[in-house]
C-alpha cells in the first residue's frame, strides 16, 4: 500500500484517539454487496459510538452510497449484519434516533413548500406521522430553524434559498426530531464558504452539548476534517478505520482541497 | 317549487332547478376533492396518472354494460386495481412511469370498448367519457359525496406524512414512515378520485380537474398548505362557474368545468408574471448601493 499526500496543507492537530468508551450505535459486520456481478462492498466492518463525530470518506464509486442505504435498512446485504441502537434497522423502533439529511440534489426542486414546513416533516418521525402537532412539535421545529440561523427565512421556498442554505434546513429537518444518530450524505458538495462554517459549527455543536453520534458520508471532508474523532475510508472495503491523527501520521492530510482524498485514494489502493 | 325536496332554502338562478342542485353539490364535492389527490400526484410527476386510470375505468363501465352490474362500483374496482399494478410497477422499477402507464391504459380502453360493443344494451359509454352532471340522480350524488369524504378525510390524516414522502422518499421511510403504502394508498385514491369524477366531467377530462386546479395554485401561493387551500378553492370555483356558463349558454357540463379550469390558470399564469416581474424592478431598483 502506498499512500501520496497531494496537499500541502497543515497536518490537523488535537486529533485524539477513536473513543470506545461510548456504547456502539451504528454497527456493519462482514457487509458484502454486489449489483449483478459487480461487488461494490466487500466484507466491510465499522462501528459509531454514542457521541463520536465520525467520517465516511471515499471516493466516488467506492460504494459509500450503498453502505449508507445498507445502514439506514434502505437496501438489505445479501451477507453480513448492520444494528442500529443494537437493532436491525427494519426492527429499530423509535425511528427518530437516527436523523438523516439525504443529497441536496435529492430533494423535490419544484416542490411549492416552504423552509418550516419541510422542517417540520422531519418531525414527524417523533410526533408520529399520522398525529397532529402540538406545541412540543412546533417548539422543536423552531429550534431546528434557530440551530441553523434560518429562522429569518422560515416562510420562504425551500428552493428560493442558496444551497448552502438548502444544506441547511434539510439538516434542521434531521434535527428537529432531537436524533440520537445523525447520518449525513454529502452535505458539503456545492456548499458555499460562509454556510460550511455554519454547518461545521452546528455539527461540532451538536456532538460537544448534545452528545449526538455524527456520520458524515463525504468525498470532502475540508470543513471538518479537524473537528473528526474517527475517520474510516472505503473503496469497496475498509482501507483504512481510526483517528485521524493515525492518517495523518501515515502522512495524509484530510485536507481542505476539494479533491485531496480522491487523488490520494486513487494511490492507495 | 323545482328545487330539491328537503332543501331548507332557495338557490338563485341558474341553480333553482333540482337537476342543477344534484349537480353543483356534485360538482362541488369533486371540484374540492379532486385537486386534494392531485397535488400529490403531481408533484410525484405522474400528473397523467388521473387520465390513464380513466381510461381503465372505461372497461369497468364496458364490464358492467356486459354483465349488468352496477357502473360505478364495477369501474371502481377495475380502477383500484389498475392503480395498485401501476404502482407496484413504478416501484419496481420495471417499467418507466409513463411506459407501466401507456401498457395498462391502452389495455384498458380497449377493453373497455370491446366489452360495451358486446352488450346488449342500448347503453353507450358516451356519458362516461365526457360526463353527464345535469343527469345525475340523488343515489348518484350521494356516491359522489362518499366518495369525497373518504378522499377528504384519508388526506387529512396522512397529508403530512404524504408531504413528507414526495418530498424525498428515502428520508421519509428512514424517519419510519410507511412510505410504499402511502404510495399505495395515493393510487387508491386517484382510482377513487376518477370513478367519482366520472359522472361529472368523463374520464377523458378527469385528470384536468386534478392537475389544472394545482397548477393554478402553485403559481401564486407561497407554501404546501397555500397550494392545498388554493387548489381546492380553484376546483370548487370551476365547478361552480363551470355550471352556470353550461345552464347559461347551453354547454357541455364537463367541458365548460375544465375550460374554467384552464382560463383560471391562464389567469393565475398572468398575475405570477406580473408579480415576478414587479419583484425584479424591486431588486433592480434597490441595486447594490
Amino acid at each position: 500500500m502506498r499512500i501520496m499526500l497531494n496537499s500541502p496543507d497543515p497536518v490537523p492537530e488535537g486529533d485524539e484517539a477513536v473513543s470506545t468508551t461510548g456504547p456502539v450505535v451504528l454497527s456493519a459486520r462482514d457487509v458484502s454487496f454486489a449489483y449483478g456481478a459487480e461487488l461494490v462492498l466487500e466484507r466491510v466492518s465499522l462501528e459509531v459510538r454514542a457521541g463520536e463525530f465520525a467520517a465516511l470518506a471515499g471516493p466516488n464509486g467506492s460504494g459509500k452510497s450503498t453502505l449508507l442505504r445498507i445502514l439506514l435498512g434502505l437496501l438489505t446485504p445479501p451477507a453480513g449484519a448492520v444494528t442500529v441502537f443494537g437493532t436491525s434497522p427494519h426492527d429499530l423502533r423509535d425511528r427518530w434516533r437516527v436523523g438523516y439529511v439525504p443529497q441536496r440534489p435529492r430533494i423535490a426542486p419544484d416542490l411549492p413548500a416552504t423552509v418550516e414546513e419541510v422542517v417540520a416533516t422531519g418531525r414527524l418521525a417523533k410526533q408520529g406521522w399520522w398525529r397532529r402537532r402540538r406545541k412540543a412539535d412546533r417548539d422543536a421545529v423552531d429550534h431546528a430553524l434557530q440551530a441553523v440561523a434560518l429562522t429569518e427565512h422560515r416562510r420562504k421556498r425551500l428552493h428560493e434559498l442558496s444551497g448552502g442554505q438548502q444544506q441547511r434546513a434539510l439538516i434542521a429537518r434531521a434535527l428537529s426530531a432531537d436524533p440520537e444518530l445523525l447520518v449525513l450524505d454529502e452535505p458539503i458538495a456545492g456548499v458555499d464558504v460562509e454556510s460550511q462554517r455554519l454547518f461545521r459549527d452546528s455539527l461540532v455543536h451538536l456532538v460537544q452539548v448534545h452528545h449526538t453520534a455524527v456520520l458524515l458520508v463525504s468525498h470532502e471532508l475540508g470543513a471538518v476534517a479537524e473537528d473528526l474523532d474517527h475517520v474510516i475510508v472505503l473503496k469497496r472495503r475498509v482501507l483504512f478505520d481510526g483517528p485521524p491523527s493515525e492518517l495523518s501520521a501515515t502522512g495524509v492530510s484530510l485536507g481542505v482541497h476539494r479533491d485531496d482524498l480522491p487523488l490520494w485514494l486513487e494511490e492507495l489502493v | 317549487m323545482y328545487g330539491l325536496p328537503g332543501m331548507p332554502w332557495a338557490l338563485p338562478w341558474p341553480f333553482d332547478r333540482s337537476y342543477m342542485q344534484l349537480a353543483l353539490i356534485a360538482g362541488v364535492v369533486v371540484g374540492a376533492a379532486a385537486p386534494l389527490i392531485g397535488v400529490f400526484i403531481v408533484q410525484k410527476g405522474l400528473s397523467l396518472m388521473g387520465d390513464g386510470i380513466g381510461h381503465v375505468a372505461v372497461a369497468g363501465i364496458g364490464a358492467s354494460l356486459l354483465f349488468g352490474t352496477s357502473p360505478t362500483w364495477t369501474a371502481l374496482v377495475v380502477a383500484v386495481i389498475a392503480a395498485l399494478v401501476i404502482e407496484f410497477l413504478r416501484a419496481r422499477g420495471s417499467a418507466t412511469g409513463d411506459l407501466a402507464l401507456a401498457l395498462v391504459f391502452y389495455g384498458g380502453i380497449a377493453a373497455g370498448v370491446v366489452l360495451a360493443s358486446r352488450s346488449a344494451t342500448n347503453t353507450n359509454l358516451q356519458p362516461y367519457l365526457f360526463g353527464s352532471i345535469l343527469t345525475a340522480t340523488a343515489n348518484d350524488v350521494w356516491t359522489v359525496i362518499a366518495l369525497g369524504a373518504v378522499i377528504v378525510v384519508a388526506i387529512g390524516f396522512t397529508g403530512r406524512a404524504l408531504l413528507a414522502v414526495v418530498l424525498d422518499e428515502d428520508s421519509a421511510r428512514v424517519a419510519g414512515i410507511p412510505a410504499r403504502a402511502l404510495n399505495a394508498m395515493l393510487a387508491v385514491l386517484t382510482a377513487v378520485t376518477v370513478v367519482m369524477a366520472m359522472r361529472i366531467v368523463g374520464v377523458l377530462l378527469v385528470a384536468a380537474l386534478m392537475v389544472l386546479p394545482v397548477a393554478t395554485s402553485r403559481l401564486l401561493a407561497r407554501s404546501f398548505r397555500g397550494t392545498l387551500l388554493g387548489a381546492v378553492a380553484v376546483g370548487v370555483v370551476s365547478a361552480v362557474l363551470g355550471l352556470f356558463a353550461a345552464r347559461q349558454w347551453a354547454l357541455a357540463a364537463g367541458g365548460a368545468i375544465v375550460l374554467v379550469a384552464a382560463a383560471l390558470f391562464a389567469l393565475a399564469s398572468i398575475v405570477a408574471g406580473a408579480r415576478r416581474a414587479g419583484a425584479q424592478a424591486d431588486s433592480l431598483l434597490a441595486g447594490p448601493h
